[in-house]
């Protein structure tokens, strides 16, 4: 147990230090907190708060009842005594019936939304969930369901539902839910193959306890927005149906009184204003506070980030200490690049990074996630996220400065000099193009050759990355080859010009240990024969021993340690480096403890635990 | 008597369109893991190394063979069953940052798997504050959702959970496999220390020849859903006799400048010898 422990402190040491940027104790703070904080969920929550508790409290702030006529009170002006918003023309005190109304729009609200949320919830975790016949079935009759012509369906049935507005309402609610139902079902589909709901299964779960637990409850707030809005859309209808005259005279409704309101137009104008102002009111503050709903309940994710686009930079004057070295062919001095932090200011993620790729050599840039060495080589490419700001430092390709050249001046350098391979070579290739067509037009940008002769040179060139029939994958779709067939096409695209310089992001990394061999082999190749650079950036020290000339090991921003193979590897002078270097499962090492049988007795497995 | 015992499994998965014909993807496996060991399964992409794992937790219908587990056959079990299995055959996954519920409490997840064997609240609590201990968790992050931790922690977080019933075998799926160098070498230390306190085994699943070593007793390897060799680790990693599983260990590259300079001429002149 006493290694354990100290193995644990070794480990919260680390990962403290290390933790990444945004997901700090601010990520911590409650939804309801963040709502509290939102001056627009707050006046609209409790603006609706107010307006339901009026209406709760309709029989102590008005005397009368909502229906009780008055042959005095008929068109009574504002002001009149016990009237205070006077009465409409039956003689009924306005106040009154506003009150009332209210609970009529919130009954109708609860009703419609409440039974569009159940409906549609069940309907969507069991036809999301469930098999295809399930799913293919709930989807039909809610398909169906949707094809209804809504209002004319709740006037056609007014002889079923008696002209009670609740009995409309539990129809409307109906009409309503396949709105519900389509965002349930496809969150759940999203929700259903993650791994932590394959863990409860393994865990036992019965299915309705997973959809409760890790399926309903992770897709929660994108239904309570959504009934928010559905609320709004029940109070609308209920009123308008009463408008036009729909319905039980009896009820009290913003609708009914709007339609008197407008008998009266001319002779009290006012009439019309009250019941218009709180319907507008009330749906306006549901609509609002679906809206900061959403931007709390489903804001803060990360947007994806444009790439490409210029990136910026802070000042235009490039500036160092360091010398230039005319030696090198890529030169990075001091570079600095910033996030904007969520607690505001700025988190620097790159801090200061001195880097030399010598002419015709391979450098391999090592560290682990979140040490900022992808960030420097997009900073060279010039293809840092808008939201990326250099702050500071140089960046020296042939002695010509890169940082603060526009996105028009880099593009005759990116893809021609300066050549690129990502990490993940599917989603960099176009899926509804041919294979052979992205590499023609990627040939003819950079060297600027007529079309055929681009295919000729294209050919030549997926055969000399030793694709087998090279016709056959010039005339395939992306999806149609494989993952190292893929990476093949994009070295062969990258090559295309003859670049003097090649930064591979991980070039391996998604491959399977056998195709890596191959793919290493071919870019050792083409290094020699072309004599090109290479800044490869990876985290596999396997990978750097295999095809790097000189290793910068990058941690936290910073280059702790730069130098030859071979001396990084004999002989490594940062603590960082040989930890690094120390967590290398060893060859020569197999496990040798025969397997633990525990207690010969009942065979129970009981130490440990305890 | 082994524990688990896998004999001559078969999955298929349906065609993409409507009749076409089912592809299986495990043509006959037999493997088996004995109490408190740990069995390496070592395959590339498309081995159907992942799906043999999931044949065992239940979550891939196979379509011939048998599985059994303790002699008991566990294919095919109906939910009460399975929960009964859940006791005994646990999991952890590969990804950490999707096989921890987002949105439950680190607490309510390792609590979770205990609950549903029936056990009282209180007792676990008790169990779950163990658990972090023994996985090297500070106390309080019971109360803390997964997002608030590191790739490695959410992975021992998932160790903890696959440790929650007390489990006698552990299906690892490429466990370490998305952890950093540093964080990698720690958690797998975790994993051969629990072995070492508890006994249980492990179907220790990687495409990592290195990491299957460094782990298993004995080591399995797979091939396009035959198994082409199966042997100590020592034998299969240091004197391997089928040929893939030579080809897969020249392949890895080895973290040394001069010795990766052999072993890329080695692979050379054994891919030549092999085509000639």
């Amino acid at each position: 147990m006493s290694k354990l422990a100290s193995s644990s402190k070794e480990m919260s040491a680390v990962s403290d230090t290390t933790a990444q940027g945004g997901h700090g104790p601010a990520a911590r703070t409650s939804t309801f907190k963040k709502l509290l904080r939102d001056p627009q969920f707050v006046i609209t929550a409790s603006i609706l708060v107010l307006v339901v508790l009026a209406g709760i409290f309709a029989g102590v702030l008005s005397h009368h009842g909502p229906n009780d006529a008055e042959l005095s009170a008929i068109n009574a002006p504002m002001g009149t005594d016990g009237h205070p918003l006077g009465g409409d023309e039956s003689g009924r005190d306005i106040f009154s019936r506003l009150l009332h109304s209210i609970n009529t729009a919130v009954i109708s609200a609860l009703i419609g939304a409440g039974v569009a949320v159940v409906v549609g919830v069940v309907a969507g975790l069991i036809g999301g969930y469930f098999g295809k016949v399930t799913r293919a079935t709930t989807e039909w009759i809610f398909n169906l369901v949707m094809t209804f012509p809504g209002i004319l369906v709740l006037i056609i049935l007014m002889p079923v539902t008696g002209g009670d507005y609740r009995a409309t309402m539990l129809v409307f609610g109906v009409l309503l839910s396949p709105g519900i139902f389509r965002i349930v079902r496809n969150l759940v589909l999203g929700v259903k193959n993650e791994l932590y709901v394959d863990a409860a299964r393994v865990s036992g779960l019965g299915d309705l306890r997973i959809l409760a637990r890790h399926v309903l409850f992770v897709i929660r707030g994108p239904i309570i927005i959504q009934t928010a809005f559905l609320c709004g859309s029940a109070i609308a209808v209920q009123s308008g149906l009463a408008f036009l005259g729909v319905g039980s005279l009896s009820t009290p409704s913003f609708g009914a009184m709007i339609s008197s309101g407008f008998r009266n137009l001319y002779v009290v104008p006012t009439q019309f204003l009250w019941p218009s102002l709180s319907l507008g009111v009330m749906t306006a503050c549901l609509v609002l506070m679906g809206n900061s709903l959403r931007d709390v309940l489903e804001g803060g994710q990360p947007r994806p980030l444009k790439m490409g686009a210029g990136q910026r930079s802070a000042q235009d004057a490039a500036t160092s200490e360091l010398a230039a070295d005319e030696s090198a062919l890529l030169q990075v001095r001091n570079l600095g690049i910033a996030y904007a932090a969520a607690a505001g200011g700025a988190n620097e993620v790159v801090r200061g990074v001195n880097l030399r790729v010598a002419r015709g050599k391979v450098l391999g840039l090592v560290g682990e996630s979140g040490s900022g060495k992808s960030q420097t080589a997009f900073a060279t490419l010039g293809v840092l996220p808008n939201a990326a700001l250099v702050t500071r430092g140089s960046i020296l390709f042939d002695g010509r400065e890169l940082l603060g050249l526009s996105d028009a001046q880099m593009r005759p350098l990116r893809g021609k000099e300066i050549a690129y391979i990502p990490q993940e070579p599917m989603s960099n290739l176009d899926p509804s193009y041919k294979v052979g067509s992205q590499l023609v037009e990627g040939t003819r940008k950079a060297l600027g050759v007529s079309k055929a002769e681009a295919k000729q040179r294209v050919l030549a060139l997926l055969d000399r990355v030793g694709i087998m029939d090279p016709q056959r994958t010039f005339d395939s779709y992306p999806h149609q080859i494989s993952g190292g067939m893929a990476q093949r096409v994009l070295i062969a695209g990258a090559v295309a010009s003859r670049p003097r310089l090649l930064i591979a992001d991980e070039p391996t990394t998604a491959l399977d240990v056998t195709v890596q061999a191959e793919i290493l082999d071919l870019l050792r190749d083409l290094q020699e024969e072309l004599g090109m650079a290479v800044l490869i950036v990876t985290h596999n020290f396997g990978v750097v021993a295999d095809i790097c000339d000189d290793i910068a090991v990058m941690n936290k921003g910073v280059i702790v340690e730069q130098g030859t193979a071979e001396q990084i590897f004999a002989n490594p002078q940062d603590e960082y480096t040989k930890m690094l270097l120390g967590s290398i499962l060893d060859e020569d090492k197999v496990r040798e403890d025969p397997p633990v049988v525990a207690g010969a007795a009942g065979g129970a497995i009981e130490g440990g635990a305890a | 008597m082994s524990l688990l015992d896998v004999k001559d499994l078969r999955v298929e998965f349906p065609g993409r369109s409507f009749r076409a014909k089912p592809n299986e993807v495990l043509h006959g496996v037999n493997l088996h893991v004995g109490a408190g060991e740990t069995l390496g399964l070592v395959g590339e992409s498309g081995s159907g190394k992942t799906t043999i794992g999931r044949a065992v937790l239940g979550l891939v219908k196979p379509s011939g063979g048998t599985i059994t587990f303790d002699d008991r056959n566990i294919v095919g079990l109906d939910k009460r069953a399975r929960r009964e299995l859940a006791r005994d055959v646990q999991v952890v996954f590969q990804d950490p940052y999707t096989s921890l519920n987002p949105s439950m409490t680190v607490g309510d997840i390792l609590a979770e798997p205990l609950i549903i064997q029936g056990v009282d609240a209180k007792q676990a609590g008790a169990r779950v504050r163990t658990l972090l201990d023994q996985v090297g968790l500070p106390q309080d992050a019971s109360q803390r959702l997964p997002r608030e931790f590191s790739g490695g922690q959410r992975q021992r977080v998932a160790i903890a959970r696959a440790l929650a019933p007390k489990p006698r075998l552990i299906v690892c799926d490429e466990p370490v496999s998305a952890l950093d160098l540093s964080t990698q070498q720690r958690v797998m230390e975790l994993f051969i220390d629990i072995q070492r306190q508890t006994g249980v085994a492990y179907l220790f699943i990687s495409h990592d020849l290195q990491v299957v070593r460094h782990i298993s007793h004995r080591v399995s390897v797979l091939y396009w859903g035959d198994l082409v060799e199966t042997g100590t680790a020592a034998q299969v990693t240091n004197d391997p006799r089928d040929p893939y599983t030579q080809r897969l260990l020249l392949a890895a590259p080895v973290a040394d400048p001069a010795r990766q300079r052999a072993r890329r001429e080695e692979r050379r002149a054994f891919l030549a010898a092999q085509a000639g």
